[in-house]
């Protein structure tokens, strides 16, 4: 394993021009931030949450997408299934935990079964791999506890943690010299002559170009420089999600036939890596962009729905719910029916590159989409490869994956890797101790979270979490300054006894 | 490098007032060579954070304070050389009771002679209780809060609202109102409170916080930090009764709403759980349905008193040394089954050697009564062979019955006018 490069030294004072300024740190905008890291170019990404993937990248399935949801000829469909592969490639190369499951798109009866042939039919124009209709014969091969009359089976859909992936991309950037602010929302956007003046909380950067990857806000990002083309309706899914218990129910995405409108894929099922079950989502236009909120009726409709598909989920006790928010070009009022993503530089501020409405199958055209952007870049100016391109970064295995003798070499070399810290998932204070001192200076409960698994497992927290306390406060965080995620989620008020 | 592979006689998972006990038990019963597996860094398991007093009632014939209470099993497991690592979690367990354990000084395999089972329980959660809402900062389990406040001088919050009438948030309301905490609030969802009745009054009524049963949380409001709870009225059916929900504004939602055995572990090894206990089905030796692996305390049912758990224990822990000293022979022979019937909501052990003498019971019931009897009759003769009245019954306190006559059949215990 190498080490990090050394953090630039404090005295150093933060550059503030730059080459490419990238607003957003969701998944979009890292794979953007990585692809432009091969080249010589001064890089910066500006992210207002308190971590990365804090917003449409931490709360989705999941799922690598083969790419036979999308209609022929768009750029969803094009980038999707170019993705696929890319995806696979990165993620190995990142060492981002994922897996090939294969995916089903269920049908319950023969008359549904016109609408797999569509499906299959478009995924074949699109180039989606190896798709096949199957039979119930085949679905209980693949799946023994799913009730189905045919599915569409899809091999080379996968599984991959969004936020592992997310946070991987930027990492690996990190190490090509590319900068990383948290925390920091472009709040004015000034035109140069030669680029944009970025004006931030944490100061004013100027850059020749910009490429606007801020999901939800793109909308809003885009308008901070004179650009009103767009509108984003955030549309909410929310999810449940099971306890471990389910790996021996079910460990490949199941979905039912999609409506016909495109607006969502339908309750689906989704394993994780861990074996969890994700059920969701559902779909609603909410008029406030963090309105994440879940729902007594939704929890009870993702149930009855998931039931349907596999009965066995009956009496499986749920560890979670949660609900993500999908950047939306279509509106609650129907006047926009489909819409594709958009990849465009301004025509009216040049150097400014916009991606707007990156919703499903985003996560795995981002590598794809990331491609596109240097393109258009590369366009306009030479690019110049770096000689020094890391490709990969360092990265910390998990605990829970490794074998005794590696555990014991481990362990002894380190003792941290002895001390437990989250009893549900096996976390070490080896791999939280990585999380707490990651190069972005994220400390929150929640990033820390996304990068270890402390908290995801079925105690929620209740064990880790006072470990947590006493580990951050050992790294120098005040009480009163322990949050979730961000400003104003706090968990505690100071001391109880002075 | 290869793991380590160390082999014990008796290995007690937990070093609580169930573990502790457990291997007193079984050194008192003759096993050499006891080990305690215990991941905190100290023993003393959930007695640490209990500071308020009322432990030792039983055990020791005198109320003390949690930590004092793990302090003298500490001395005595000492006494009897009892042999403990901590900062040691068991990470798996096989059914041939193999272990791997790890901790910072290693991590290692270990082969138990037998193992008695005492991990204790966790608590259930906001999520497993669905409640809907956003998912701010400021919700913690009863148990959390306690650890915090109490072990890490945290101030864990200003306004309070609890849900559930578990003795942990009951003590817990006593304990943030003494902090200067406002505790808005008390919300239990049945019609009774699911504590000790000492706590409803030592904890709530002394102090003047409001208990409104039959109500619970609907909604969790509040982006980033709680800003308040949405509670509401329920019906008999337990659904919440529309147009009768609130808003009380709080920062800080404690849940004390049920505790879980946690036993993760021993359905790795295979063994058999009751679905109405959470833990492990026993026999009258607190042996599972795997030869060799015992359970007690609260991963084989929630206690109501911790020196309940300690008594189950040193039983656990005896008939471990037992197994090893002699084998599985003792437990041969036919078995009957103790299965709950009307108004009992579990009764333990589940089954028990046919012919035994003095079998003792632990049951809870479904729902409290005064004037209620109890009793035992056999499933296919009708035959009684305990019978007795009891002025009061509830829910939250266990029962504990000697059958002092044998029978050697399957039996049914109820509760009953």
């Amino acid at each position: 394993m190498r080490p990090m490069p050394p953090a630039p030294a404090v005295s150093e004072p933060f550059p503030s021009a730059f080459d490419v300024a990238v607003i957003g740190g969701g998944v979009v905008g890292c794979a953007v931030l990585r692809e432009l890291s091969r080249y010589r170019l001064r890089l910066l990404l500006l992210e207002r949450e308190s971590d990365l993937a804090e917003g449409i990248s931490k709360g989705n399935s999941g799922v690598i997408h083969a790419g036979f949801n999308v209609p022929p000829g768009t750029l969803k469909a094009r980038t999707n299934v170019e993705g696929l592969s890319r995806t696979y490639r990165l993620a190995r190369e990142l060492g981002v935990p994922h897996r090939r499951t294969g995916k089903l798109v269920v049908a319950l009866a023969d008359e549904d079964r016109p609408r797999l042939e569509e499906l299959k039919a478009q995924g074949d124009r699109n180039g989606a791999p190896g798709l096949e209709i199957v039979d119930e014969i085949a679905i209980r091969a693949l799946a023994p506890r799913v009730r189905g009359r045919w599915a569409l089976s899809s091999p080379h859909s996968g599984i991959i943690s969004p936020y592992e992936f997310t946070v991987a991309l930027a990492e690996c950037a990190l190490q090509n010299g590319a900068r990383v602010l948290l925390e920091t929302p472009l709040t004015a956007a000034g035109i140069l002559p030669e680029g944009y003046l970025l004006d931030t909380p944490r100061g004013r950067f100027s850059a020749r170009w910009v490429v606007n990857c801020a999901g939800l806000y793109s909308d809003e990002v885009a308008a901070l420089a004179g650009i009103d083309d767009y509108r984003i309706h955030a549309y909410r899914g929310e999810y449940l999600i099971t306890d471990k218990e389910a790996a021996a129910v079910l460990d490949i995405p199941v979905y039912p036939v999609p409506p016909r409108d495109d607006s969502f894929l339908g309750v689906h099922l989704t394993p994780t890596l861990e074996g969890h079950l994700l059920l969701g989502p559902s779909s609603a236009y909410v008029e406030d962009k963090r309105d994440t909120d879940t729902t007594r009726p939704v929890m009870d409709q993702l149930k009855a729905e998931a039931f349907l598909l596999v009965p066995e989920l009956r009496g499986l006790p749920f560890i979670h719910a949660y609900a993500g928010l999908r950047p939306k070009l279509t509106d609650p009022q129907g006047r926009v029916k489909l819409a594709d993503f958009i990849l465009e530089e301004s025509r009216l501020r040049p150097r400014w590159v916009n991606l707007v409405g990156i919703e499903s199958p985003g996560l795995t055209a981002a590598p794809a989409l990331a491609a596109r952007v240097v393109d258009i870049i590369g366009a306009r100016e030479d690019l110049t490869l770096r000689p020094d391109f890391w490709s990969d970064r360092p990265s910390v295995p998990r605990f829970a994956l490794l074998d005794d003798d590696e555990r014991a070499r481990r362990v002894a070399a380190d003792g941290a890797w002895g001390e437990m810290i989250c009893r549900c998932e096996h976390v070490t204070r080896a791999e939280v101790m990585a999380a707490v001192r990651n190069p972005f200076g994220s400390r929150s409960l929640d990033a820390i979270k996304r990068r270890t698994r402390c908290g995801m497992g079925r105690c929620q927290g209740g064990f880790c979490g006072p470990r947590l306390a006493d580990i951050l406060q050992a790294e120098g965080v005040p009480p009163e300054k322990i949050a979730k995620r961000g400003r104003g989620s706090e968990m505690f008020f100071g001391w109880m006894k002075p | 490098m290869t793991a380590a592979v160390e082999a014990h006689d008796v290995v007690v998972i937990g070093g609580g007032p169930a573990g502790l006990a457990a291997a007193l038990g079984a050194r008192r019963a003759g096993a050499e060579d006891v080990l305690i597996l215990e991941r905190e860094p100290e023993l003393g398991g959930i007695l640490r954070q209990c500071i308020h007093d009322g432990f030792g009632l039983f055990l020791y014939k005198e109320s003390i304070t949690g930590p004092e209470y793990a302090e003298r099993l500490i001395d005595d497991a000492r006494r009897e050389s009892v042999r403990a690592r901590t900062g040691a979690m068991v990470l798996d367990l096989t059914t041939d009771r193999l272990l791997r354990v790890n901790a910072a000084d290693g991590y290692r395999l270990i082969r138990a002679g037998a193992v008695v089972l005492a991990m204790g329980c966790r608590e259930r959660t906001r999520e497993m209780i669905e409640i809907p809402g956003t998912r701010p900062a400021g919700i913690l389990t009863a148990g959390s809060a306690q650890h915090m406040v109490n072990l890490q001088n945290l101030r864990i919050g200003r306004d309070a609202v609890i849900l559930g009438s578990g003795d942990i948030g009951l003590i817990m309301a006593r304990r943030l109102t003494f902090e200067g905490v406002r505790v808005r609030g008390v919300f239990e969802l049945m019609p009774w409170t699911n504590g000790l009745e000492r706590n409803v009054r030592q904890c709530l009524g002394d102090f003047g916080i409001p208990l409104e049963l039959s109500s619970t949380v609907v909604e969790i409001r509040g982006r980033d930090r709680v800003s308040g709870v949405v509670v509401a009225r329920v019906d008999e059916a337990l659904r919440p009764i529309a147009g009768t929900e609130r808003e009380v504004a709080c920062d800080t939602l404690l849940l004390s709403v049920g505790l879980i055995p946690e036993n993760e572990l021993s359905k790795r090894a295979g063994v058999e759980l009751s679905p109405l206990t959470g833990g492990a089905l026993v026999d009258e030796t607190l042996m599972t349905s795997v030869p060799g692996i015992f359970s007690c305390g609260n991963v084989l049912h929630i206690h109501d008193i911790a020196d309940w758990a300690s008594f189950e224990g040193l039983e656990a822990g005896r008939r471990a040394a037992e197994f090893v000293v002699r084998g599985a022979a003792a437990a041969e022979g036919r078995r009957v089954r103790i299965a709950p019937g009307e108004n009992v909501r579990y009764v333990l052990p589940q089954s028990a050697r046919a012919g035994m003498e003095g079998l003792e019971l632990n049951l809870r019931v479904t729902v409290p009564g005064r004037d209620r009897w109890v009793t035992v009759r056999g499933a296919a003769s009708g035959a009684s062979y305990f019978r007795k009245k009891f002025p009061r019954l509830v829910p939250s306190e266990m029962l504990k019955i000697r059958i002092k006559r044998a029978f050697g059949e399957d039996v049914e215990v109820r509760c009953h006018g």
